[in-house]
């Protein structure tokens, strides 16, 4: 079965369709570069692959030809002719986007022909485009607007002094996300190619001809889709605009950080555009090796969940059991003789899934000065065997960029597509282009792409490792050459998670040994938050359970929201310190509350799913009373009697070095390794397994609020209503 | 001084219509969007019934495999066909189904091709050519005609709900201008009474002879043939002496 239709695959052929090749080393090895051809260039001379386009290659000669339609990571439509451009013995003018370089080519990007060519495109969509610019959302970050600039006519012929109407087309309803003003529309088609390629979702289309083409869905449907937030970066001119940004700023008055995003476990690289010290958008910034230039919605538009439900000042519980607005001293007074009073093993000290590896080392050092050892994490990871020990038991050590090199990716438990969307976006580009087979064990669910369903049985795992399933995805894993096992580290919560990780792990040493290429990583653990590999690589131990079960007298939450440590679990006489930057959870249960900074308001380190250190910067200042979180724990531990050995972010890193250098070393990851000792340890916890594997994220509705930002976002409370009704909707 | 006075006239006729008019006049006579309504909304079902069953199945079978999306316009057709000359939304479910495409896809194609009629439409579909050579050979009398007859309006159905009418680009039969089409049938040559005619026994459920009305067989001259009319001349004609054998 053709996964695309045979126009598009040709298309999808040309070189540079897939990310470039500097930041993916597994990119065609093997097969041997055919020659390249030269061209020229406004007569330069450029060497080019053959089937580049004329485009690409004027790109290399680093002359930029305007587009509309074009965009490298889609399949080229070529129906804007905003590209056209002469090429010498050709009588017309050649769509530059479409057209595959030939030998000795000469192509001419700025001649007189080239130059009336795009005037005269310009001229034509501008006939149909509404002179709005200053209601426009769009405006100053228009292809349309910079494009008339420099490339249209000085002067318009447009003389419809009649006023008989410009073409006029309905806006369409497609969500709480995207505004649609379709009037605005110049079809070029980017948001039916996303919607289709790379989101999976089957929605957008042309209907009708002519000039009564529209853009739309035809049938009144929310765009169903966890990436719908691209199409707005996608569209050049301002028919897709964000809903919630709409009429906030201009591009222009925004101040823009460059920062990390920390509601899913991949970090994408994001753009922070801040005003008066309010976060108004979050935009993807351009990663190879992470997002390329995607971002997940939650990510996008959870960012006014950022204003909402701050914890804006420190909080005592008062006699009457309320928690009421106190100054920092009484707090940090207040926490630190709870601190020094309990006995250091009753101490137990949690990371929440949101916390920096600066504050996480802060508190882990903190406790063992008290004397403690209980720090935790929320989430469970089996300690049984090589635990936590060995890094690569924990990670995601394929890459993300390399997961579209695979030829086979077998995924155990996880549903990837809402627990890390630009990870399944990854997986969904190497089934559509390199006809990639995705086997899946856990629950059926809805992942854009088809994949065989072994079944939802732990056991099926075992008996892939013991090489007794005479399933056809052990034929496929066998004969793969470069497979991929993906578990979700929700399913290592159970009593059989440790049996389950270590038959994973078999399975994936068992592959890697027949593998050609040795440096190929198999296995993969897909975390579920931010925090957790930070917290693994300093020393926290997973899970809270033991902990809870001995009876803590003080409980430290640094952002822990996930609900595993409820008041019910804890003994009457508890004191519950919570810091964090959202009333949620934890701080529903708290006794002294100390407000956080978010992951916008600080310079702080997070480490991603593959193990890369990256780091955030302040886009704005934490609000009311709020502090950075490591430096909350550093005045306690001055006040405990327990000073912390440094006092500003660089002697707090250096303390991360000293850990571990892959915290620091910002934007690299390291490569992992001991997998074979990891199995060793492991074989002995081996025992039968027999439960289901199941996932917590099984619809869209479900992915939208998952952590104290989104939870406290209205925009997507919004999404999951709408989503909700568009679940009622016939269509 | 004219100029001056056109250009204060516009400029008042401006004026108001600035007032009134406030976005483009549509310039389609379909909508490119759905709408639900009681006649069509995705709740009514659509079946292929058994005789049109074994045309998909043998229109699927001319594609191979991975190109089954090849069928979409025949099985529209098809759809169209057995739901009285329109396409309600189900049946482009229906064939999305059978494709197994996005649904999209289909719309697409459906709203692309003016001949797939998407709103109810009667039972008689009449399309009168209004292009140059039929226009010169008096189409908008037959037109009229209709309209008279039907009580239609141009892209509306008629009262009894009997008939539609189009105004339609050429459909190819210039040599017997004026021209209607009535579902799958062309009647050519018109005159005002052979339309009345023609719309009458519709009315009455009756077949009219489709064809020209003049009395010619097809496209030949009317006056009979001006060329071509000698005897054929054999095998050998024109063969120079040396050639033959």
């Amino acid at each position: 079965m053709l996964r695309q239709p045979l126009t598009r695959a040709l298309a999808l052929g040309s070189p540079t369709r897939l990310a470039p090749v500097t930041t993916r080393r597994y990119a065609e090895q093997a097969q041997a570069q055919p020659e390249k051809v030269e061209v020229f260039i406004d007569d330069q001379p450029v060497h080019v692959l053959p089937g580049t386009t004329v485009l690409q290659a004027a790109a290399l000669a680093g002359v930029e030809i305007p587009r509309f339609c074009y965009h490298e990571r889609l399949a080229v439509a070529g129906n804007c002719r905003m590209c056209l451009v002469e090429v010498e013995k050709s009588p017309k003018p050649v769509a530059a986007c479409a057209m595959p370089v030939m030998k000795g080519m000469r192509v001419k990007t700025n001649s007189d022909l080239t130059k009336k060519a795009r005037e005269g495109v310009m001229e034509f969509l501008l006939v149909n485009h509404p002179l709005d610019c200053p209601i426009c959302d769009q405006g100053g970050e228009c292809d349309l607007q910079d494009q008339s600039m420099a490339f249209g006519s000085d002067r318009s012929r447009f003389t419809d002094i009649h006023f008989s109407g410009k073409r006029a087309v309905e806006d369409k309803d497609v969500g709480p996300l995207i505004k649609t003003i379709m009037t605005r529309c110049i079809h070029c088609t980017r948001c039916i190619r996303f919607a289709s390629e790379v989101a999976g979702v089957d929605d957008f289309g042309t209907t009708g001809r002519g000039t009564d083409m529209q853009v739309g869905t035809y049938v009144e449907k929310m765009l169903l889709s966890e990436l719908s937030g691209n199409i707005i970066d996608l569209c050049p001119v301002g028919a897709l605009t964000s809903k919630p940004y709409s009429f906030a700023a201009r591009p222009w008055e925004t101040r823009r950080i460059d920062s990390v995003d920390v509601l899913d476990p991949l970090g994408s690289n994001i753009v922070v555009a801040t005003r008066t010290n309010e976060v108004l958008r979050i935009l993807p910034r351009t990663n190879e090796e992470i997002n390329e230039e995607w971002l997940s919605d939650k990510s996008r538009f959870a960012c006014d969940g950022l204003k909402r439900q701050r914890l804006v000042t420190p909080m005592l519980k008062d006699s009457r059991g309320n928690l009421t607005p106190v100054e920092w001293e009484d707090a940090v007074v207040a926490a630190a003789s709870a601190l020094r009073d309990c006995p250091p093993d009753k101490i137990l000290a949690v990371g929440g899934e949101m916390a920096d590896a600066e504050s996480l080392v802060a508190l882990k050092d903190l406790v063992n000065r008290l004397g403690g050892e209980n720090v935790c994490t929320e989430q469970y990871f089996p300690m049984e065997g090589a635990g936590t020990d060995l890094r690569s038991s924990y990670l995601l050590n394929t890459k993300i960029a390399n997961v579209e090199d695979a030829d086979f990716v077998l995924l155990i438990g996880t549903n990837v597509r809402f627990e890390a969307p630009l990870l399944n976006a990854r997986i969904r580009k190497a089934f559509i282009h390199k006809e990639t087979d995705v086997a899946f064990i856990g629950p059926k669910v809805d992942l854009t792409y088809e994949y065989m369903h072994v079944g939802d049985s732990a056991s099926l795992v075992k008996d892939l490792a013991s090489g007794t399933s005479g399933h056809e995805v052990m034929k496929r894993l066998q004969s793969a050459k470069r497979p991929v096992v993906i578990l979700g580290a929700d399913q290592l919560k159970t009593k059989e998670g440790a049996a389950l990780l270590s038959y994973t792990q078999e399975l994936a040493s068992k592959l890697q040994e027949n593998l050609q290429e040795k440096d190929w990583k198999v296995l993969n653990v897909l975390q579920r938050t931010t925090g957790q590999v930070a917290a693994l690589d300093i020393g926290y131990k997973p899970g809270v359970g033991p902990v809870l079960a001995s009876g803590p007298k003080l409980v430290y939450l640094l952002g822990a929201d996930a609900g595993v440590v409820t008041r019910e679990a804890l003994p009457k006489d508890v004191t519950v310190i919570y810091q964090g930057h959202h009333g949620d959870q934890g701080a529903s249960i708290a006794d002294i509350v100390l407000p956080g900074a978010a992951y916008t308001e600080k310079r702080a380190t997070y480490v991603n799913a593959e193990g890369r250190a990256q780091q955030t910067l302040p886009a704005v200042t934490p609000p009311g009373k709020a502090r950075e979180d490591w430096k909350i724990i550093r005045a306690l531990s001055e006040v405990c009697g327990e000073g912390l050995p440094y006092d500003n972010l660089d002697e707090v890193r250096s303390r991360l070095a000293e850990i571990s250098p892959a915290l620091v070393a910002y934007g690299n990851v390291q490569g992992n390794n001991y997998f074979a000792q990891a199995l060793a340890l492991a074989k002995s916890v081996q025992r039968p397994v027999s439960g289901k594997l199941d996932v917590q994220l099984k619809q869209l509705e479900d992915f939208f609020m998952t952590d104290p930002i989104s939870r406290a976002s209205p925009t997507m409370a919004k999404c999951v209503q709408a989503v909700l009704k568009q679940k009622q909707s016939p269509y | 001084m004219l100029s001056s006075l056109r250009t204060g006239a516009q400029g008042l006729w401006r004026i108001s219509s600035r007032a009134l008019q406030t976005s483009s006049t549509l310039q389609h006579d379909s909508l490119f969007v759905h709408r639900d309504t009681p006649e069509d909304n995705p709740s009514i079902p659509f079946e292929f019934s058994a005789p049109n069953q074994k045309r998909v199945e043998a229109l699927l079978a001319i594609y191979p495999e991975g190109h089954k999306r090849g069928a979409m316009i025949p099985l529209l057709d098809l759809a169209q066909r057995q739901n009285g000359g329109w396409l309600p939304i189900s049946a482009m479910h229906k064939v999305a189904e059978i494709l197994n495409l996005p649904r999209m896809r289909v719309y697409e194609v459906a709203t692309f091709y003016t001949m797939f009629i998407r709103k109810p439409i009667g039972k008689y579909h009449v399309q009168v050519c209004t292009t140059t050579p039929c226009w010169l050979r008096g189409s908008d009398a037959v037109l009229n005609a209709i309209k008279e007859a039907t009580g239609c309006e141009v892209g509306g159905n008629s009262p009894c709900g009997k008939f539609s009418l189009s105004e339609v680009e050429c459909l190819g039969a210039c040599v017997n201008a004026p021209m209607v089409q009535v579902n799958d049938d062309y009647y050519e040559d018109l005159t005002v009474e052979d339309t009345k005619e023609i719309i009458e026994k519709l009315k009455k459920d009756e077949k009219p002879k489709a064809g020209p009305r003049s009395g010619r067989f097809a496209s030949e001259p009317l006056g009979g043939l001006t060329s071509l009319t000698e005897e054929p001349k054999g095998p050998g004609f024109g063969v120079q002496d040396a050639l033959k054998a």
